[in-house]
């Protein structure tokens, strides 16, 4: 696996190979043992403490939109409350209901939080991954995050619990369907780049994909809303109708271990979307592309932010119709286009130069302004008229003089 | 052989007393098939306080304080309504200056209500918590006149029998002023993000509905009558106090849908804002308060019943006096709770998330409905 050097990287294979210049090669499993415990314990804690800054930040935005302050009290800006948080959460009693499967109930929270934490391993922070090249990288991101589903359905139904059953179902019917267009949307990812490893991906976007596919883009990026249930598809937690959705009865750590998953889910998915259509660690030169990476995940969270502080629900039929009407059918277009454009534009060994990537993104960005001006024109029903009349007169034909 | 036949059942939810979108300890028991109600049937009575036998015990000024405590959202117009029964039982008049008070007072507190009305109509679709403080800073400003008005901010009892506690001072016609020059602007802004938002449309625009015909029949009042385009208005139909001077008109909505009843309420906003202009322009000088009201008053044995066009409805106090310094018998006709006597048939046949959205959509205040 680890037969050619990487140079400064921070992958599997250096690491590796620092812990076995301490040990003697006869101890060659102990090296990969600990090889693996250092990584794991890298990548949790890096996206633990990434996600104790992001609950700060979120809070502080939200009460910018909100025209209020947020959290300022403990620590300067108040930086310090997300540790105030966890301090109060793991403090709280961790109740079982009565009724519960006890089993499935205390398994689920680490169910939704492990795929979360999984998906990061393979996203090429640098050259590379923490994972070297895995050459699956893409297939591996949707296998493991259709775990979510099964996490929730966990937590509702394990419950006994009205209000987190009908959360669990909700989330079980949309996390389905929106897993199906955000698939197609990568497919035809992987048509451009001719690869499941998201280092060749990354490498390929000489042109970022966000440019040569719009349609894929938006596809993506709703049905990833959708994915890790944020507003306005917030359908499984929808706080004014279900209370707190699959996760009403916990509470304590358990109830911790989720809202660290959900807080989590806005940085992992942004980390997939930079890597898959913002170019990864591609930017221009002074900046490192580290730094470029971390600026465009939090733009991609900002967005993301501001769609939560300014959006209502949409209601669950409007949401399925919406991923089986509109997203499923523009993820297929979206294919059907960049295979035809792939098959007319490539070379003798399959490649696509930047010209044709940029001369794909002008037609598809004319496409994309096309069908979504068309959408806006003739599908959307007339709902914009304010009927509302004035009357200067009020009767109904009583008369109240002699009362 | 034959297949085992596969029946469901509806589930039975009960939302509320806790909830957090029932505004209140308020409680729906809602059957379910699958997100589409079946049945649903309110169930209060969780604040009761028994203000109406209370009433009994109180001399006539006391009251108002109780009614306070009826629609807290709204103190100013549960005080007028009261004041003006008492005022109707025992022929007291009032000056010219206090009707002035009373009207800019109750118009002010009609915006504040609606405003929280709108805001946490939007909170319960889903827009968590962003409109609701917009909604919020603008009512700061009208519970900072009302403090300069009275001292209070929530349970105002500024309102008394033959007039108002004291006069307005000099900071609030200030604080007045700067609020009539820029609430506009801000409910252009409200409108400007919500009226045209495709998501507020797309779960707002035919839901619910309620036919003119149904909302006369079940009694409703208020805004929700009137966005059903039932051209009904007490300030119209019957005028109290100064109405009957003031110029501004009645918004009908067409369809009596949710988005309907929030647009009912914007435009009622604007008309509040006319009358409190024309108020303030032509507001007297003279006596805020009768003198010879006694402290204890002694109306003579009989009945007298007046209503008020408040913020969520006809408000009504009906006293019955047997010449004793207490009513022998207060009845309160409270809009929000003759309000829910249709809600069931509303409900049915829409989904889970309508539920909300819908009970959202009539304003109701738990302190009134539960009294």
């Amino acid at each position: 696996m680890c037969n050619e050097s990487n140079g400064i990287s921070f992958d599997f294979c250096s690491i590796q190979g620092i812990i076995g210049g301490f040990l003697p090669e006869s101890l060659d499993w102990l090296v990969f043992l600990l090889t693996a415990i250092t990584l794991s314990f890298l990548v949790i804690n890096a996206l633990v403490l990434s996600t104790a800054i992001y609950t700060w930040f979120e809070r502080r935005v939200l009460g910018r939109f909100q025209a209020r302050l947020g959290p300022n009290r403990w620590g300067p800006f108040g930086l310090l409350q997300p540790i105030a948080d966890l301090l109060k959460l793991i403090s709280k009693e961790d109740l079982i209901p009565d009724q519960a499967d006890r089993i499935v109930f205390s398994i689920a929270p680490v169910v939704f939080l492990v795929p979360v934490l999984l998906v990061v391993s393979v996203v090429p922070l640098g050259g590379d991954s923490f994972l070297g090249r895995l050459n699956i990288g893409v297939l591996f991101i949707i296998a493991v995050t259709g775990l979510n589903t099964i996490a929730i359905f966990m937590a509702g139904w394990a419950s006994r619990n009205k209000y987190a059953m009908l959360g669990a179902m909700r989330g079980v019917a949309m996390l389905i369907s929106y897993e199906i267009p955000m698939a197609l949307a990568i497919t035809a990812i992987l048509l451009i780049s001719g690869s499941f490893a998201l280092t060749t991906i990354v490498n390929s976007q000489s042109v970022f994909f966000a440019l040569v596919q719009p349609i894929g883009f938006f596809v993506f990026f709703t049905a990833s809303l959708a994915e890790m249930s944020r507003t306005p598809f917030d359908q499984i937690e929808s706080e004014s109708e279900l209370g707190s959705g699959y996760h009403t009865e916990y509470s304590g750590m358990k109830y911790a271990i989720f809202q660290l998953a959900e807080f989590m889910a806005p940085i992992v998915t942004a980390i997939i979307i930079t890597t898959l259509y913002l170019g990864g660690t591609r930017g221009f030169d002074p900046i490192p592309g580290q730094l470029w990476f971390v600026l465009k995940v939090f733009l991609l969270v900002f967005l993301m932010l501001w769609f939560r502080a300014t959006w209502p629900r949409l209601r669950i039929d409007q949401i399925m119709s919406f991923a089986w009407k509109a997203l499923f059918g523009l993820a297929l277009f979206n294919l059907v286009l960049l295979t035809i454009e792939v098959q007319l534009l490539q070379d003798g060994e399959g490649k696509l130069q930047t010209d044709d990537l940029w001369l794909m993104s002008a037609i598809n960005w004319g496409i994309a302004l096309l069908i979504f001006v068309m959408m806006a024109v003739f599908k959307s029903p007339n709902r914009h008229g304010i009927n509302a009349q004035v009357s200067s007169t009020a009767s109904i034909g009583l008369k109240l003089e002699d009362k | 052989m034959s297949m085992p036949k596969f029946t469901t059942e509806p589930v039975t939810i009960n939302l509320g007393p806790q909830h957090p979108s029932t505004h209140g300890v308020f409680r729906i028991r809602i059957s379910f098939d699958g997100e589409d109600v079946v049945d649903a049937e309110p169930v209060f009575g969780y604040l009761h306080r028994g203000t109406e036998k209370l009433a009994e015990s109180r001399t006539y000024v006391q009251i108002v304080t109780l009614t306070d405590r009826l629609d807290y959202v709204s103190s100013m117009s549960n005080n007028l309504s009261y004041v003006l029964a008492v005022e109707k039982l025992a022929d007291i008049k009032v000056p010219e200056r206090a009707m002035f008070l009373r009207v800019i007072s109750a118009e002010l507190q009609r915006i504040a209500s609606h405003l929280m009305a709108i805001g946490f109509w939007l909170n319960d679709l889903g827009a968590f918590a962003t409109p609701l403080m917009y909604c919020f800073r603008e009512r700061e400003k009208i519970l900072d006149m009302f403090e300069m008005l009275c001292g209070a901010r929530i349970t105002l009892s500024y309102m008394r029998p033959g007039g108002v506690l004291q006069d307005a001072p000099e900071e609030f016609w200030q604080a007045l002023e700067v609020f009539l020059k820029e609430f506009p602007g801000y409910i252009h802004e409200l409108e400007d993000l919500i009226s045209g938002n495709e998501i507020v449309l797309a779960r707002s625009k035919g839901i619910g509905i309620l036919s003119g015909a149904d909302a006369v029949n079940s009694s409703i009042t208020g805004p929700i009558l009137r966005a059903s385009n039932v051209n009904w208005d007490l300030r119209k139909a019957d005028p109290y106090e100064i109405y009957d001077q003031l110029e501004f008109d009645v918004p009908l909505g067409e369809n009596g849908d949710t988005f309907d009843r929030y647009i009912v309420r914007i435009l009622e906003m604007k008309e509040s804002i006319k009358i409190v202009n024309q108020c303030k322009e032509n507001i007297p000088n003279g006596k805020i308060r009768e003198s010879n009201v006694p402290f204890f008053i002694r109306p003579p044995e009989g009945d007298a019943y007046a209503s008020v066009e408040g913020p969520k409805g006809e408000l009504g106090f009906y006293l019955v006096s047997d010449g004793g310094i207490s009513p022998y018998r207060c009845h309160i006709r409270a809009p929000s709770f003759i309000n829910l006597t249709s809600l069931t048939d509303m409900l049915k046949g829409w989904k889970m998330g309508d539920v909300i959205n819908i009970f959202g959509s009539l304003d109701v205040v738990i302190g009134e409905v539960d009294r």
